[in-house]
C-alpha cells in the first residue's frame, strides 16, 4: 500500500525540528501544519505573515488575513505581519530554516521542477524559486509517479527548473528518498512497497 | 512653486488619477484580491487611459480587481509573479493581446525595493539555472551562481492603506500590506486609497508602517468590498 496524503504529511512533519521557521508550499505541503504539535515551529507565509495559525472559526474570517494560497487563516500570539520585500528578505537572506514544497520532477542532483508543465498552461512562479534557492533546507513532497505512470524522480529533469541542486529530501507516497548526485538513496519505504517496485517506478538508480 | 509634499488629500478618485496618461507603467498593490486599492482600480478604467504596463503580483482574479483592466483592454503588458486561475490573463496571454513577463515573487518585490532605494540592479541566486536567467548577466560569487536583475520603477503606484494621516504616513492591516509599501517607494507618483483618514499626529511616529515621504496623493475611501478568494474556516468547538 502506498502512503495516503495524510500519511505523507505526517511523515513530513517529523522532518521539522522544534523551534524552527518553516514555509509550507501551496497544496499538499500546507497539510503538514495539521500534524505539528502546538508551538512546535513558526510557519512563514510569503505574502507577509510569520506565525500563521489555523483556519479561523466560521464568522471570524478576514479577507485581508490570508496565507500564500490565499486561504483565510489566523495569526498566532507572537506572530507578525510585514511587506513582501521584507518577507522575501527573510527567505532570500536564509532566515527560513526549511521549505516544504510540492514538486513535479526531482533529479538525482536535487534539481527541482515544480512550476510549469511543458506545453501546459503556465501558472506562474510565485514564491517557488525564491523558496527553493533561499530556504536553508528544501524538502519536496509529491506522488511518486504521474497519473499516467511516468517517472517523477528522474536522472535529469525535462520540465522547466525551479532551482538547481537544492532538494535535500523527497517524500512520496512510496517512501522517503534522498538525492545523492548519482542516485536516490532509500531512506524509508511505505509499508507494502517492495524495493523492486520502487526501483521500477524511479527514473534513476535507487540505492 | 509647491513641492510634492504640500496638501496631498484630494476629494475624488477622478482628481487623484488626473495625472495618468497612456502608456504609463503602473504599480498596483495587492496579493490576489487582498489589499487592493479597489476604488483607484475602478477609477483607472473610467479615466480612459490605455496601453498600460501593469505591475502586480497576480493581475486580479475571479473577474475582480485588476481583471477588470484586462477586460477593458487597457493593458499592453503585465509584469507579475503568478497567474494561477486568472483566466482573464490566460486568454489574453494566449491570444497575444497582452505581453506577460513572469518574475519570481521575491525578485519582483526586490526590483521595486531597489528602484525606491536608488539601486539600479542587484545580483540574486533566485532563478539561476532556470528560464529566468535568459538574457541576463550571470556571475559567480563565492562559488555560487547569481543573476543580475534590474530595478523596476513605476510612473504611478496605486496603494491601499488601512490608515493614512494627511502627510501620508501609512498603516496597513494584516496581510493587506504585501506589495503596497515597496510600490509606493518605487513610483514617481504614488496615490493612496485609505480606509480611514486621520489628522497628522494621530499616528504615533513609532507606529508608522510607511513614512509619508513615499506618498503624494491621498484619497479617503471608507467602504471596500474586500472580496474573499478562498474562504477557509473550521467549525467552532
Amino acid at each position: 500500500m502506498t502512503w495516503t496524503t495524510e500519511q505523507m504529511a505526517r511523515r513530513a512533519a517529523r522532518e521539522i525540528p522544534a523551534g524552527t521557521i518553516v514555509n509550507l508550499g501551496i497544496g499538499m505541503p500546507t497539510q503538514v501544519a495539521d500534524y505539528l504539535p502546538e508551538g512546535h515551529a513558526w510557519l512563514h507565509s510569503e505574502n507577509g505573515l510569520l506565525g500563521t495559525g489555523p483556519f479561523p472559526f466560521e464568522g471570524d474570517e478576514d479577507p485581508n488575513l490570508i496565507n500564500a494560497g490565499k486561504q483565510t487563516v489566523t495569526v498566532l500570539p507572537g506572530g507578525s505581519t510585514f511587506d513582501s520585500a521584507q518577507s522575501f528578505a527573510m527567505i532570500r537572506g536564509r532566515h527560513v530554516d526549511l521549505a516544504i514544497l510540492g514538486a513535479m520532477q526531482i533529479s538525482v542532483a536535487g534539481d527541482l521542477a515544480n512550476w510549469a508543465v511543458p506545453g501546459g498552461k503556465v501558472m506562474g512562479i510565485g514564491g517557488a524559486m525564491d523558496l527553493a534557492s533561499g530556504a536553508s533546507r528544501v524538502i519536496a513532497m509529491m506522488q511518486h509517479v504521474t497519473k499516467k505512470g511516468e517517472h517523477k524522480l528522474v536522472a535529469r529533469c525535462d520540465y522547466p527548473l525551479t532551482a538547481v541542486g537544492v532538494v535535500a529530501l523527497v517524500i512520496t507516497d512510496y517512501g522517503v528518498f534522498e538525492p545523492t548526485g548519482r542516485a536516490f538513496r532509500v531512506v524509508e519505504l511505505a509499508p507494502g512497497i517492495a524495493r523492486e517496485h520502487a526501483a521500477a517506478s524511479t527514473g534513476a538508480p535507487l540505492v | 512653486m509647491i513641492g510634492k509634499h504640500g496638501d496631498k488629500v484630494v476629494g475624488s478618485i477622478a482628481e487623484a488619477l488626473a495625472p495618468l496618461s497612456d502608456g504609463m507603467t503602473i504599480l498596483v498593490g495587492g496579493f490576489g484580491l487582498s489589499g487592493n486599492p479597489e476604488a483607484l482600480i475602478r477609477g483607472v478604467v473610467e479615466r480612459g487611459v490605455r496601453g498600460l504596463t501593469l505591475v502586480s503580483n497576480n493581475a486580479g482574479n475571479l473577474g475582480k480587481g485588476l481583471a477588470t483592466w484586462l477586460r477593458a483592454g487597457i493593458i499592453r503588458k503585465v509584469i507579475c509573479s503568478y497567474i494561477g486561475n486568472n483566466d482573464d490573463l490566460h486568454t489574453r496571454m494566449a491570444s497575444g493581446e497582452v505581453e506577460v513577463e513572469i518574475t519570481p515573487q521575491g525578485t519582483l518585490a526586490e526590483r521595486m525595493r531597489a528602484a525606491g532605494a536608488g539601486i539600479p540592479a542587484f545580483y540574486t541566486p533566485t532563478g539561476a539555472g532556470t528560464v529566468v536567467e535568459r538574457g541576463k548577466e550571470v556571475r559567480e560569487l563565492d562559488g555560487r551562481r547569481y543573476i543580475l536583475e534590474q530595478a523596476l520603477p513605476g510612473d504611478v503606484a496605486l496603494v491601499r492603506a488601512a490608515v493614512s494621516d494627511r502627510f501620508g504616513n501609512l498603516r496597513f492591516w494584516r496581510t493587506a500590506r504585501n506589495f503596497n509599501p515597496v510600490m509606493a517607494s518605487a513610483a514617481k507618483l504614488s496615490i493612496v486609497e485609505c480606509d480611514r483618514l486621520v489628522d497628522n499626529g494621530a499616528i504615533d511616529p513609532d507606529d508608522v508602517h510607511l513614512p509619508g515621504i513615499f506618498v503624494h496623493r491621498i484619497v479617503h475611501v471608507p467602504d471596500h468590498e474586500n472580496a474573499f478568494e478562498y474562504k477557509t474556516v473550521r467549525k467552532r468547538p
